[in-house]
């Protein structure tokens, strides 16, 4: 069943999705997005030798967040706005759990908006990239 | 670790200073290219008659994909893809390590495969802030305007990164 506005209600949890992002995909995404950051692939890079791994790019994780609102979604409103922050690091081969939450339901200027906390939480359950999205219903 | 980060007059004159305008192309190939990326399955970031069928021009510009940038050897940044004229020269500040810190797209209208985006880049902001792991930190805003042929604005990308 598709998601009305109608029936959404705040707390609402979004469908969760788990990945575990290896370095091919990471090459991909590299690919798809243009960072070629040597970070995100190799492990002979100083700075990932200095952490100790090449790490997932922040970006991939932000595009999550915009993929998991999207599924929710299922192209029956526009996405206005997808923001996180970077606050934890993420490993290649670990699994990582996308996740949201309805927080705000509102009517502005004509428009069925609904704002998501959305989150990526890594393999031990800790959130890495806290986030917001707003999307504007059909 | 950076021990002390001053920022500097110099570096203060930059804010605010935009880029040389630059092509951003969203094309089928690049668009299934990032939705491959980032694993999406939905059918309509990859198949037109999907796309088509969910009521888009062609297929759409998933959540994030914010284009690829015309590459021209010698004119492009070969790590991160973006123009090199009036690119925020993050080596400038004399820290070597760089991280990202936070990203924030803001959309005013859809965006298919087809269209060609204009980006004109700035600095927003200069910031030292104290982490327990990396020491002093220079947080760099920047904000990206990327509007369509016809000059609307169709997309805000505010961004930090982070330097140590």
């Amino acid at each position: 069943m598709a998601v009305t506005w109608e029936n959404i209600k705040v707390g609402d949890t979004l469908p969760e999705i788990k990945k575990t992002p290896g370095v091919t995909q990471l090459v991909k995404y590299a690919a798809g997005g243009g960072d070629f950051n040597p970070m995100h692939h190799d492990y002979n890079f100083f700075q990932s030798k200095a952490i100790g791994s090449i790490i997932v790019h922040g970006r991939f994780k932000w595009s999550s967040l915009g993929e998991l609102v999207s599924n929710w979604l299922g192209h029956q409103g526009r996405i206005k706005k997808v923001s996180c922050q970077y606050r934890g690091m993420d490993f290649p081969d670990k699994q990582m759990t996308v996740k949201g939450a309805v927080e705000k339901k509102w009517e502005e200027n004509g428009e069925k908006l609904v704002e998501i906390n959305v989150w990526t939480e890594n393999d031990q359950g800790k959130p890495t990239t806290p986030g917001k999205v707003v999307v504007a219903f059909k | 670790m950076a021990e002390k980060i001053e920022i500097k007059d110099e570096w203060k004159a930059l804010i605010g200073k935009e880029s040389p305008p630059w092509k951003y192309e969203f094309t089928t190939t690049s668009i299934r290219a990032f939705a491959r990326g980032v694993g999406y399955t939905d059918p309509v970031y990859f198949d037109v008659e999907a796309a088509k069928k969910a009521g888009y021009r062609n297929l759409p510009a998933p959540p994030c994909y914010l284009g690829t940038a015309v590459f021209i050897p010698g004119k492009s940044d070969d790590t991160f893809s973006g123009p090199t004229e009036g690119a925020i020269d993050f080596f400038q500040f004399g820290l070597i390590n760089v991280l990202d810190g936070g990203t924030e797209i803001e959309y005013f209208d859809t965006i298919c495969a087809g269209d060609t985006l204009t980006a004109v880049r700035k600095l927003a902001n200069l910031e030292v802030r104290e982490s327990k792991a990396l020491g002093q930190m220079l947080i760099i805003s920047s904000e990206t305007q990327y509007t369509n042929d016809a000059g609307k604005p169709v997309m805000i990308e505010r961004a930090q990164a982070i330097l140590y």
